[in-house]
């Protein structure tokens, strides 16, 4: 029996909170991916750079409040500077759809177009976020590390096994409900965001009811870019900040928003924690967890992990790719807000 | 301006330019500069094909070219017995596994009719039959990594000239393109862009971790060579000769000794220049080749008919095209030109190096090239590759001249000065970029951009 | 007269789909553009909101020229227009689809929503529900209700009754002789030509792009040649 909940809690520890926590912060990316799709009809490709380019401004002022000896310990200073983050992105979005986007839409060009704009956009971000912060790991995270370490947890329950919850992971689902409640209720019971929805589901009729897409297209970026900072800045909070692994997380958030079919906002959300919990029970090593379960002369010899983590990105694109094949709208109908 | 004035006008420059840094810098540079200009040629005529001829963007150009690398690297290797002895038998097994795996999953998925039960089996067929692969998969992995890991810890390869390995580097980038384009073509155009992106990025995980097959990061090094070795040259009594010959007039007059030291000088950096042009000879037979299939090809009647779909995808179906039977075979065209291209250039590099592929360098740039020489355009995708890589490399020494300018009047070691100068190396990213969305944004067409009826 | 097309002439940016087209309608009046396959009904009616480029001719609101506004300025100037097709929001509940119908009114419009629940009841029933799951009459009732939301003085009806049953179509015509007794001048292109002339205040015939017929609803019934050539005997 209590090797049963040795297991379990050695599996809570090693899958289940990571895997909430970085599902949440996929879902918070997939959702500006969402949103954008709904409302400018286009997988933005430069989306994970937007976040790393967030997180960036984000780590700058951070750092600027620790030198100056502004905390919010047991909080992380972060938190203080993801308003400055958010404002500036959300900047650095307006103008890039005014300079680089509009322009396609304007011309009502086909929407591969503004694809491989995206790329461009991708690219000049990656530059910019390169040459002000260069290419290597930035660690900002300060405050409590832990609300609950695996040796407080040990001496409490007496158990084997420890159960530690990082203080980056209750922020991350915390902050994640927050901002999901939030924007369901800015979708489904504000003028704007009501705007919002009937352009994603039908521009024409959008167009005749006299709402401005110039507006909703702003407010679009608006979210979209808040929403990357934020996600960001917890997973760098959570795991540490290099640019190129925010490149990569492009793959992750694209089969988030595509399992949960694209344009809808809460298949994003589902679609952020199918990935997340697949990457890390396949890439989990379940030697120690059958290890308390089987009978020790059972106990299995290997790793038992299903796939090295150095193909957790396999995993998201296996997934994409049965989505694809089989339910090509996603689990939940796509395409509309 | 016309067209042929453009084209003649564009590479009268490039070759200009070119023949300036022979001149100024060194021949042996100018020829480095030149025979990756032509290997980036023949990757743009790909990545032309396919985003020129049907509209398909296709951002895993790096997956194809690095297939085209271990191609490279595979077919030159000569196999490793003992490593064979070791993991061979169990490694026939897995695969032979494999096979019956797969082929019962597709039986199944295509004979029991759906019903959650399908689900069950097919779950559990692949389920048992991962484990099954595994049980023979693993012990012969750590079996042949062991064996010998410090020189070779891999299987090798077939050990045959590495020339060949430009035709199955194009095979092997065929056969996954074929596999993404089944899953992503005919599906909405963003997907093919996001599947590639995708299957690059696990292409190169793949050559990275799975030591037993590409020796991982551990590095491939010394392949096989096409032309001779600069050593060889330099022994060669011919070549001595030649080059004796060719600079009779800067030898002579000189003292017996002095004689000697400056042909051995030259001899040495001939043998260079001379195998440089060697390979230029070869890369060009092939840019050539590729070239003038392209021109044939969108010429021909099939030509018409790819563009006439790329122009009005619906109308196109209507008249009875098969479009993605189109897409498909246009996408795995442009991926082997793009796999061959990869294969020349490991073979360039004389190494096998899957940490070296990085999407900025071998996707991003490409695209560059394209868009920026005229994409829909055969001869302006060469004339773009070669512009674009001419400013690629020669960018550095500006840019790093511009930085130093730049912070000449900050203190020496400031912490500002020295940021820039360190980051200055990112500039090239965010200019190329500029310089694509300028030329989308302002010259859609590009330096050359592709002829079409009047619309 | 209230809303007036004169003398229209030009296309969607090709060739010329009108030529030299007149139509209008008054306040409290239904009109009616009827005609064979491809006589420019639609493009007439979408000419005078805006959505094409007009060469020669000008478009008047109450005297006004409105020639040169964009449709989204015409809506603010009180013209609603029900497309042919996907004239609803599919994923938004009934009542959502009228508020973005108010969208341009800052005033409290919960009187209007009343008013659209009074004349089409069955939508009160399933306000909640989504629009996309509404049969296909009723989402004519939502798309109708959604242009009268903005309260215009003109609606414009592009073949409301196209694909729904003939006793919807009964339906949907007595509700919009309901909506002419508020006073609102309604111009609608019509397939259903018989039926359609029958409520009709005034009548178009159109043939490529040219008024054929111009007269009474009533008058144009009665016409011999009418009926023969556009109405099948």
């Amino acid at each position: 029996m209590i090797d049963t909940i040795n297991a379990f809690v050695l599996f809570a520890n090693f899958v289940l909170v990571p895997g909430l926590a970085y599902g949440a912060q996929l879902a918070l990316g997939a959702l500006g991916i969402t949103l954008l799709y709904g409302v400018l009809r286009f997988a933005n490709f430069a989306h994970g750079d937007t976040m790393a380019f967030g997180t960036m401004v984000v780590i700058l002022f951070t750092w600027f409040f620790q030198q100056n000896g502004i905390t919010i310990a047991p909080l992380p200073t972060a938190l203080l500077a993801i308003p400055i983050g958010v404002a500036l992105t959300a900047a650095v979005a307006l103008a890039t759809d005014r300079l680089v986007y509009k322009h396609y839409r304007e011309i009502k060009a086909v929407p591969i177009r503004m694809v491989m704009a995206s790329v461009g956009v991708m690219f000049v971000m990656n530059g910019v976020v390169r040459f002000i912060i260069g290419p290597n790991d930035q660690s900002f995270a300060d405050g409590l590390r832990f609300l609950i370490t695996a040796r407080d947890f040990k001496k409490a329950t007496g158990l084997n096994e420890g159960l530690a919850i990082k203080m980056s992971q209750a922020l991350t689902v915390g902050v994640a409900v927050l901002l999901v409640v939030a924007l369901f209720w800015f979708l489904n019971r504000t003028r704007t965001g009501k705007s919002m929805r009937a352009f994603s589901d039908n521009e024409d009729l959008a167009l005749l009811s006299g709402i401005s897409p110039a507006r909703v297209v702003a407010v679009t970026w608006i979210i979209a870019a808040g929403l990357a900072t934020i996600a960001g800045t917890l997973y760098g909070i959570d795991k540490s900040f290099k640019p190129f692994t925010y490149f990569q997380l492009l793959l992750p958030m694209f089969a988030a928003a595509i399992v949960g079919g694209v344009g809808n906002p809460v298949g994003a959300i589902l679609g952020g924690f199918v990935i997340a919990f697949s990457e890390v029970t396949v890439t989990y090593a379940y030697k120690k967890f059958l290890t308390y379960l089987v009978p020790t002369e059972y106990a299995p010899d290997g790793l038992v992990q299903l796939l090295s983590t150095d193909y957790k990105f396999a995993v998201s694109f296996i997934i994409l790719v049965v989505v694809l094949l089989i339910r090509p709208t996603g689990l939940m109908k796509g395409k509309v807000i | 301006m016309s067209n042929s004035l453009r084209a003649v006008l564009g590479f009268g420059v490039f070759f200009v330019l070119l023949f300036l840094v022979g001149f100024y810098q060194s021949w042996n540079v100018m020829l480095a500069i030149f025979n990756l200009c032509l290997i980036s040629g023949v990757m743009a005529l790909g990545v032309n094909i396919q985003w020129g001829y049907a509209g398909l963007f296709n951002v895993g150009i790096m997956g194809f070219a690095a297939l085209g690398g271990v191609a490279a690297m595979l077919t030159s290797r000569a196999p490793v017995a003992s490593a064979w002895q070791a993991g061979g038998s169990n490694l026939f097994i897995a695969a032979l596994v494999t096979l019956i795996v797969i082929g019962l999953a597709v039986a199944a998925y295509r004979k029991i009719r759906p019903s959650p039960m399908k689900s069950l089996i097919m779950v559990l067929i692949i389920g048992v039959g991962y484990f099954a692969i595994r049980t023979y998969f693993d012990p012969a992995v750590l079996a042949i990594e062991a064996d010998n890991p410090a020189k070779s810890g891999f299987l090798g390869g077939l050990g045959v000239p590495i020339i060949f390995s430009w035709a199955i580097g194009g095979l092997f980038a065929a056969g996954i393109a074929w596999l993404i384009g089944k899953i992503a073509l005919g599906l909405r155009s963003d997907y093919l862009a996001i599947a590639t992106l995708g299957i690059s990025e696990i292409l190169i995980a793949v050559m990275k971790n799975e030591d037993w097959l590409t020796r991982g990061v551990k590095n491939v090094s010394g392949l096989d060579r096409p032309v001779p070795y600069e050593l060889a040259l330099q022994e060669s009594a011919w070549f001595i000769s030649q080059i004796e010959n060719l600079f009779s007039n800067r030898l002579d007059g000189l003292s017996e000794a002095g004689r000697e030291l400056a042909l051995r000088g030259l001899v040495v950096e001939y043998s260079s220049v001379f195998v440089k042009l060697c390979y230029s000879g070869l890369f060009l037979a092939v840019l050539l080749t590729v070239l003038l299939l392209c021109v044939l090809a969108l010429a021909s009647p099939w030509g018409r008919m790819v563009r006439a779909i790329r122009d009005n995808e619906v109308s196109a179906a209507a008249m009875g095209k098969d479009v993605t039977r189109r897409h498909l075979q246009i996408f795995i065209l442009g991926s082997a030109v793009v796999g061959i291209a990869g294969a020349m250039l490991t073979t360039l590099d004389g190494q096998f190096t899957p940490s070296t592929y990085q999407p900025l360098r071998y996707t991003f740039l490409i695209w560059v090239m394209v868009i920026v020489g005229g994409s829909g355009n055969n001869l302006g995708s060469v004339l773009g590759a070669f512009i674009i890589w001419f400013i690629w490399i020669e960018a550095e020494p500006v840019g790093n001249w511009l930085m130093q300018t730049i912070t000449s009047t900050l203190e020496p070691d400031s912490g500002l000065r020295r940021h820039l100068l360190d980051s200055a190396q990112h500039m090239r990213l965010f200019i190329m970029g500029v310089v694509m969305l300028t030329v989308m944004r302002f010259s859609p067409g590009g330096i050359l951009p592709e002829r079409t009826a009047a619309r | 007269m209230f809303l007036s097309g004169d003398n229209l002439t030009g296309g969607y940016g090709g060739a010329d789909i009108l030529h030299g087209c007149s139509l209008g309608v008054e306040k409290g009046e239904i009109a009616v553009i009827v005609g064979p396959n491809g006589a420019g009904k639609s493009t007439a009616m979408k000419a005078m909101l805006g959505m094409l480029l007009i060469r020669e001719g000008q478009v008047t609101l109450d005297g006004r020229d409105i020639t040169s506004l964009t449709p989204q300025d015409r809506i603010a100037e009180g013209v609603a227009f029900v497309p042919q097709t996907s004239n609803v929001f599919t994923g938004m509940s009934v009542e959502e689809n009228l508020e973005m119908g108010a969208f341009l009114r800052r005033d409290d419009f919960s009187g209007t929503m009343e008013e659209i629940f009074t004349l089409f009841p069955i939508l009160k029933e399933k306000r909640a529900q989504l629009a996309g799951e509404l049969s296909g009459g009723q989402r004519q009732q939502v798309a109708v209700g959604r242009a009268l939301m903005t309260k215009p003085s003109v609606l414009m009806l592009d073949e409301p009754t196209a694909g729904v049953s003939p006793i919807v179509m009964d339906e949907l015509f007595d509700r919009i002789l309901e909506i002419r007794e508020t006073g609102v001048a309604i111009l609608m292109v019509e397939q259903n030509a018989r039926q359609a002339l029958n409520i009709a205040d005034r009548g178009y015939v159109l043939v490529q792009g040219r008024n054929r017929f111009t007269d009474t609803g009533e008058a144009l019934l009665a016409n011999p040649e009418v009926r023969q050539s556009f109405l099948g005997g």
